[in-house]
């Protein structure tokens, strides 16, 4: 019997359950920096109201953004760090972990960024992120009444949504 | 990157870190670990006193949080026992640069091993 056998300091978080009880929240940001989608699957710590939460997710991105861009090894020349870039343009990233969570960010050509965050321990989920842009080309933009840059209220997108992020595992 | 910049990054790492921990679902974030950008990971391990070390490496490279572990060792073994060294000044211990460059290239032999 182990008594002191803790040397772990941090408390990890429960394994995700076999039904798939897996992604916390997802955000959709245009390129202006405007949350279009929020959805919250399992959050039970709210330390900030949404619209700053949004803001501080937003910046959160950009100044990660373009700390890769500056730290990439693999170019030469590089901007002045915080110099706002196109999407596309740079070394970007596409996930970062903590011992709570696990963020895998996406950012389309278009400037869309969908964000979605999960259990630490998920894999991949660059494909995942490419199948959820899918949904929403289909179900929001090709919808006619919907008005690019609006809040998305399609209840279409919202349930295949649902749906999918229940599957990833 | 000069020193300037190597300052701007390390300043607004440490901001990013901090936010992390805000913008966390569930209670007990202690911040970023691993950041894994188109062309490198970069993980990050916090003492418990708040120093942060870094190592960039190729994506998708395994076991990183030993290396950081032993590197702190090396730190705490080299530097901060170091009679000469004050705190929160740059480092440069010679010791400590040596043995830093034989645990890296321990840990490359050993990566080629596996």
């Amino acid at each position: 019997m182990q008594f002191f056998g803790g040397s772990d300091i941090s408390p990890s978080p429960p394994a995700p359950t076999a039904s798939g009880n897996n992604a916390h929240m997802m955000y959709v940001f245009n390129r202006n920096g405007v949350c279009f989608l929020y959805r919250e699957w399992n959050r039970p710590l709210h330390t900030l109201n949404a619209q700053q939460d949004h803001k501080l997710m937003f910046g959160l991105l950009f100044s990660l953004k373009s700390l890769t861009a500056k730290m990439d090894p693999t170019s030469m020349d590089k901007g002045n760090l915080g110099v706002p870039q196109l999407p596309g343009q740079g070394c970007s990233f596409h996930s970062f972990r903590t011992n709570t969570y696990k963020l895998s960010f996406m950012e389309t050509p278009s400037g869309i960024k969908i964000i979605l965050i999960t259990h630490p321990k998920t894999g991949d989920l660059r494909e995942s992120l490419k199948y959820i842009y899918n949904l929403y080309v289909e179900y929001v933009v090709k919808n006619p009444i919907y008005t690019p840059g609006a809040p998305i209220r399609c209840e279409l997108f919202n349930t295949s949504l649902d749906q999918y992020v229940r599957s990833i595992s | 990157m000069d020193t300037n910049d190597s300052l701007r990054v390390a300043s607004l790492w440490h901001s990013m870190h901090a936010i992390s921990q805000q913008l966390s679902p569930t209670v007990g974030c202690l911040g970023i670990e691993l950041l894994e950008a188109d062309t490198f990971d970069l993980h990050c391990f916090q003492s418990l006193t708040g120093t942060k070390f870094f190592v960039v490496c190729e994506p998708g490279t395994q076991h990183m949080e030993g290396l950081l572990k032993v590197i702190y060792e090396l730190y705490t073994d080299y530097v901060l026992k170091n009679p000469f060294y004050e705190m929160e000044m740059p480092i440069r211990c010679e010791l400590f640069d040596i043995n830093l460059s034989q645990a890296i290239q321990k840990d490359r032999v050993a990566l080629l091993g596996r």
